[in-house]
C-alpha cells in the first residue's frame, strides 16, 4: 500500500475495522522500511526481538519514545536528499528533536494536511490573518514546529497578514485595513493558543474598552500548541471560547493537536469538542505500568502513528503526553474513527508545544 | 506582456533566476524554490494573473511545466 492510496480515500470515511487494516498494511511496510535503511532503528528491533513478519495489527509494531529524536540523528535517507530539518519547539535551555526529512516524505505532509484540514474548513482558499509575527519563518533550512504549523496552514489562505510585529504586538492598523478589504467574506485566523490569548484577545479587549471593536463573527480560528499556560490562569477551553465570542464575535473555533515528529497528521477538533483521528494516522492510549491498550473513557499515554513518515523512523511514537480515548465511529459530527482529549502533559515530562513553551517566559 | 512572459516573470522574481534556468525547473531543485518559496511563487501568479489556486492544484504545481498546465484549465483560463 503506498501513500498515494491512502489518499485517495476521504479521510474520516473509514470505519474501526477497515482501518485497522489498512494501518496494520502501511505500519508494517514502513516498519521493514525503516528496518532495512535506519541502522539505529534497525538495532533496536533486533535487540528487543521484534519480528515484523509477526505483526497482527499495527497496534503491535514498537513504539519509539519522542526523546530518542533530542539523542539520535535517525534518518532512512542519505543526507544529501534530505531537504528540509525540522526542530521540537523547545524552550531554550532544552534540546530540541531533529526530524529530518525528505522530497517525498515532505510533499505528504502537505497533502495530508490538506485533506484533513479542508473537511473542517472546506477546499476553497480564505482571506488569513496568523496570529504571529512574520520572523517566525525566516530562517527556511531550518524550522521550528512553530515556523512549520504557520507554513502549512498558509496554503489555505489566498491573502495573508500577520497580525503581530516582531515585538509580538497588534497591528491594529493592518488588521482594521484587512477587514475592511475583505468585508462579508470568510476568513481563516490561525495561531498559537497561548499568543492568541495573549497577544490577540486580551488587546482585542482592552481596544474594545476604549471603543474600538473588530467583527470576526465572519472567521474561523484553528489554533494548537498546547493549554498549559491557560490552565493555569485558569481559563478553561469553554472560557477562551466564550471569551473570543464575546470580544469579537468568533464562534468558529477548532483546536488541533499535533507535533513536528508526525507533521501532516493532526488532529482536529470538530464542532462537538472532540479530537479526531484521520485515516492517515492513530492515537493508541497506553496503561502506565505495563503499556497494554487502554480501553475507551481510560486515561493512559497517548502514542502515535503516522503512515506518512518514509525518511525517518517516526511512524510509530509514544509521546509525553496524556489522554483518553472517548468512542470510535460514533461521533455525533459524523466523521469515523476515533475521537479523544487531551489531558495535558505527564507530571515531570519537559514543557512544549508551541503554545506553552513560548508561554514559559511569561 | 505575453501570460508567457509575466509567468517567466514570477519565477524569475521569486527565485532569483535567468530566463534559461525554467526549462525543467522542478519544486525543490534549488534552494529558493522550497515550501516557503512555493507559497510566494503561487502568491505572485495569483496576482498577475488575477486568480485562486485550488489547494489541490497548489499541492499539484511541482515544476515549471505543470504550473503550465494548471493555468490552462478551464477554471484558470490561462492559455500559453
Amino acid at each position: 500500500m503506498t501513500f498515494e492510496d491512502i489518499l485517495e480515500i476521504p479521510p474520516f470515511s473509514l470505519n474501526e475495522e477497515e482501518k485497522e487494516k489498512l494501518l496494520t498494511e502501511r505500519l508494517a511496510e514502513l516498519t521493514k522500511l525503516h528496518q532495512g535503511k535506519c541502522p539505529e532503528y534497525r538495532h533496536m528491533l533486533e535487540a528487543s526481538g521484534f519480528d515484523v513478519d509477526a505483526v497482527q495489527s499495527y497496534k503491535d509494531i514498537p513504539f519509539l519514545p519522542v526523546r530518542l529524536f533530542k539523542v539520535l540523528e535517525l534518518k532512512s535517507v542519505s543526507k544529501d536528499s534530505i531537504v528540509k530539518t525540522m526542530t521540537s519547539s523547545g524552550t531554550t535551555e532544552q534540546a530540541v528533536s531533529r526530524i529530518y526529512l525528505d522530497g517525498v516524505t515532505s510533499s505528504n505532509q502537505q497533502k495530508a494536511m490538506v485533506k484533513i484540514v479542508s473537511k473542517f474548513t472546506g477546499s476553497g482558499r480564505m482571506p488569513m490573518i496568523i496570529i504571529d509575527c512574520p520572523s517566525v519563518v525566516k530562517d527556511r533550512a531550518m524550522f521550528s514546529a512553530r515556523g512549520a504549523g504557520i507554513l502549512g496552514f498558509s496554503i489555505f489562505g489566498a491573502k495573508k497578514i500577520y497580525a503581530l510585529d516582531d515585538e509580538m504586538k497588534l497591528d491594529v492598523a493592518g488588521l482594521k485595513d484587512f477587514l475592511e478589504r475583505y468585508k462579508g467574506q470568510r476568513i481563516l485566523l490561525f495561531g498559537f493558543t497561548f499568543m492568541i490569548w495573549q497577544h490577540f484577545y486580551k488587546e482585542l479587549l482592552r481596544l474594545k474598552e476604549e471603543g474600538v471593536a473588530f467583527d470576526l463573527s465572519n472567521g474561523i480560528l484553528i489554533h494548537g500548541g498546547g493549554w498549559k499556560k491557560l490552565v493555569s490562569e485558569a481559563v478553561s477551553h469553554d472560557e477562551f471560547h466564550k471569551r473570543l465570542e464575546a470580544a469579537c464575535g468568533l464562534h468558529d473555533i477548532h483546536d488541533y493537536y499535533g507535533m513536528v515528529e508526525q507533521t501532516g497528521c493532526i488532529y482536529m477538533e470538530c464542532e462537538c469538542g472532540h479530537l479526531h483521528a484521520s485515516n492517515f494516522s492513530d492515537v493508541i492510549i497506553r496503561r502506565p505500568l505495563d503499556f497494554s491498550e487502554a480501553g475507551i473513557g481510560e486515561t493512559g499515554i497517548i502514542q502515535v502513528v503516522s503512515t506518512i513518515p518514509e525518511s525517518y523512523p517516526g511512524h510509530s511514537l509514544l509521546t509525553e503526553d496524556e489522554g483518553v480515548i472517548l468512542g470510535i465511529d460514533d461521533c455525533p459530527c459524523g466523521r469515523k474513527g476515533k475521537y479523544f482529549k487531551i489531558n495535558g502533559r505527564l507530571k515531570d515530562a519537559e514543557i512544549r508545544g508551541c503554545s506553552d513553551t513560548y508561554a514559559a517566559k511569561f | 506582456m505575453s501570460n508567457l512572459e509575466k509567468y517567466n516573470a514570477a519565477f524569475m522574481e521569486c527565485f532569483e533566476l535567468t530566463e534559461d534556468k525554467l526549462t525543467g525547473l522542478k519544486y525543490q531543485d534549488i534552494s529558493a524554490w522550497d515550501s516557503v518559496g512555493h507559497m510566494g511563487l503561487i502568491a505572485a501568479l495569483e496576482d498577475v494573473f488575477d486568480i485562486m489556486f485550488d489547494t489541490d492544484d497548489i499541492i499539484d504545481f511541482s515544476s515549471y511545466e505543470k504550473g503550465k498546465a494548471i493555468l490552462a484549465k478551464a477554471e484558470y483560463g490561462v492559455l500559453f
